[in-house]
């Protein structure tokens, strides 16, 4: 299986404040990576990074073999291609829930109305929410806001969804719902990188769980190698930390 | 007695002239309105395309492998739209219109009255949207930027379609305030000769004296018209807010009903 997106030596500052320190990360075709680590320990920054949204300080981040930080490739382009889902949803306020699934669709791969709509309606229908298409964001619960978002990144046919915290923003009843969206996907084969809180979710449906700590990629491995017999000192005191709350 | 019967006649006196002057020069009355609704109305739309195109100009963000000259350019953009604030929000708008007016007479550019005017208004509500728009795009969340780039959406495409349409709703009020400023402004271009509704009263008044009769009933045009803009865009404002309700689609799950729900009562209609 080829790599998906390839991150090389990536460093972020912001000022003098170092928050990712020389990165080396890449996720395969169809493999579903968990990062876990305490809060200020760089996984959010590391995601936003792979995304473009954050600009690194250096480093390389090679995407169909070319470094995206080159230029060569326009960011747009390549964010098109990693969806994205984040903590707060961010749903675009002023559109209906289906817009908010075609807007992308239409002004970016250039797709027909009804095209796009047919499209949305499969997604919408996959996450539970094609009977809202008329609501607007505010209009839902949090839960239903971030299948709308999922929805809305699948859309765009991307060759990896980002999760950034899927669930940390929900009432506790509304996190269900989002992470058995999450686990089809991860069955359908979608390529996964999920920052995120919730370690049973981690332990279950993870190909490999990355622990970070302090903006270095601590550990990595097997979700039975992380949970069962963590190797470094850190990774053992954040997961007793963890499972002692 | 005496006193109250002069003061009744002297109301009466001032009250059929009033009139007197209205039915007789109602056309010069009506044309100035149209004149000064008309300028207004275009000066504003105008000004505020100017004001959103200002804001997606200055917000355009510099990316990685920019090049030289298009970070150079960005710069020189920004530097211009701040002049372009800065002079036309530090004078006043009776002498800009002197100075457009009569600078370009004087190079030989003969402009129509009209085109003047309509201009003038414009570039100098442009100025203040411009800030207005500017606060507006600083109230929206940085998350509904981030979601539009991560789905592929360029800059133009960002705000056209997600950021634009919610700064205008947010700045709908402050929209509605420059319009009432600007048909009370349009007054001043009576100084180059646009007839609208102050220079026509003037015009009314020098021929027959009158000035405080002909001035109350422009003052109540004036009135008239500011009241009425602010009652229409109160209206608009509301409609743009959207439908309370939303219809929930029949779906597998939920049978072929399509059904209301009423999102403050909570209830299904």
């Amino acid at each position: 299986m080829s790599n998906i997106v390839e991150v090389k030596h990536l460093k972020k500052s912001f000022g003098t404040n170092e928050v990712l320190k020389d990165i080396d990360f890449s996720v395969r075709e169809g493999e579903v990576v968990c990062i876990i680590g305490s809060s200020g320990s760089g996984k959010s920054t590391l995601l936003r990074c792979i995304n473009m949204l954050e600009i690194p300080t250096s480093g390389e981040i090679l995407y169909e073999g070319k470094n995206i930080l080159d230029g060569d490739v326009a960011p747009s382009q390549y964010r098109a291609k990693m969806g994205m889902v984040f903590q707060q949803f961010h749903l675009f306020n002023n559109l209906t829930v289906l817009d908010n699934c075609t807007v992308g669709q239409r002004r970016v791969l250039k797709r027909s109305k009804s095209e796009a709509e047919s499209t949305a309606m499969k997604y919408l229908s996959m996450v539970g929410m094609d009977a809202f298409i008329n609501a607007k964001p505010r209009q839902i619960s949090g839960g239903q806001k971030q299948r709308v978002a999922i929805a809305r990144a699948l859309c765009m046919d991307p060759e990896a969804l980002l999760f950034d915290e899927p669930t940390s923003a929900l009432d506790p009843e509304m996190v269900g719902e989002v992470l058995t969206v999450m686990r089809t996907l991860a069955n359908q084969g979608m390529t996964m990188i999920v920052v995120t809180h919730e370690m049973s979710f981690a332990r279950d449906v993870a190909d490999r769980i990355v622990f970070m700590d302090d903006g270095v990629i601590v550990e990595e491995g097997s979700p039975k190698e992380i949970f069962t017999a963590p190797k470094n000192q850190r990774t053992r005191d954040f997961l007793k930390r963890i499972i002692e709350i | 007695m005496l006193s109250y019967v002069f003061l009744t006649s002297g109301a009466a006196l001032f009250f059929t002239q009033s009139w007197e002057i209205l039915k007789k020069f109602f056309s010069m009355f009506l044309s100035g309105m149209w004149e000064t609704v008309f300028i207004s109305i275009f000066g504003t739309a105008f000004g505020v395309l100017i004001g959103l195109g200002a804001g997606i100009l200055r917000t355009i963000p510099v990316m990685p492998g920019d090049s030289r000259f298009k970070k150079g350019l960005l710069k020189f953009l920004n530097v211009l739209l701040s002049a372009y604030v800065e002079v036309f929000r530090g004078t006043p708008m009776i002498v800009q219109a002197m100075v457009i007016y009569y600078g370009a007479a004087s190079s030989g550019i003969y402009m129509e009255k009209n085109f003047a005017a309509i201009f003038i208004v414009s570039i100098n509500t442009g100025a203040y949207m411009a800030e207005i728009v500017r606060g507006g795009i600083l109230s929206i969340d940085k998350g509904q930027f981030e979601a539009a780039h991560s789905i592929g959406m360029d800059h133009f495409n960002t705000m056209i379609y997600i950021i634009m349409p919610q700064v205008m709703r947010n700045i709908l009020p402050a929209i509605g305030n420059e319009f009432v400023i600007n048909i009370k402004d349009t007054s001043v271009l009576n100084v180059i000769s646009v007839t609208e509704l102050y220079y026509q009263s003037k015009s009314i008044a020098t021929q027959n004296f009158m000035y405080f009769q002909v001035f109350l009933i422009t003052s109540i045009i004036y009135l008239i018209l500011t009241f009425s803009v602010t009652r229409l865009l109160r209206l608009f404002e509301k409609k743009l807010e959207g439908a309370d309700t939303y219809t929930i689609m029949g779906s597998h799950t939920m049978g072929h009903a399509a059904f209301k729900v009423d999102e403050k009562k909570g209830a299904i209609l």
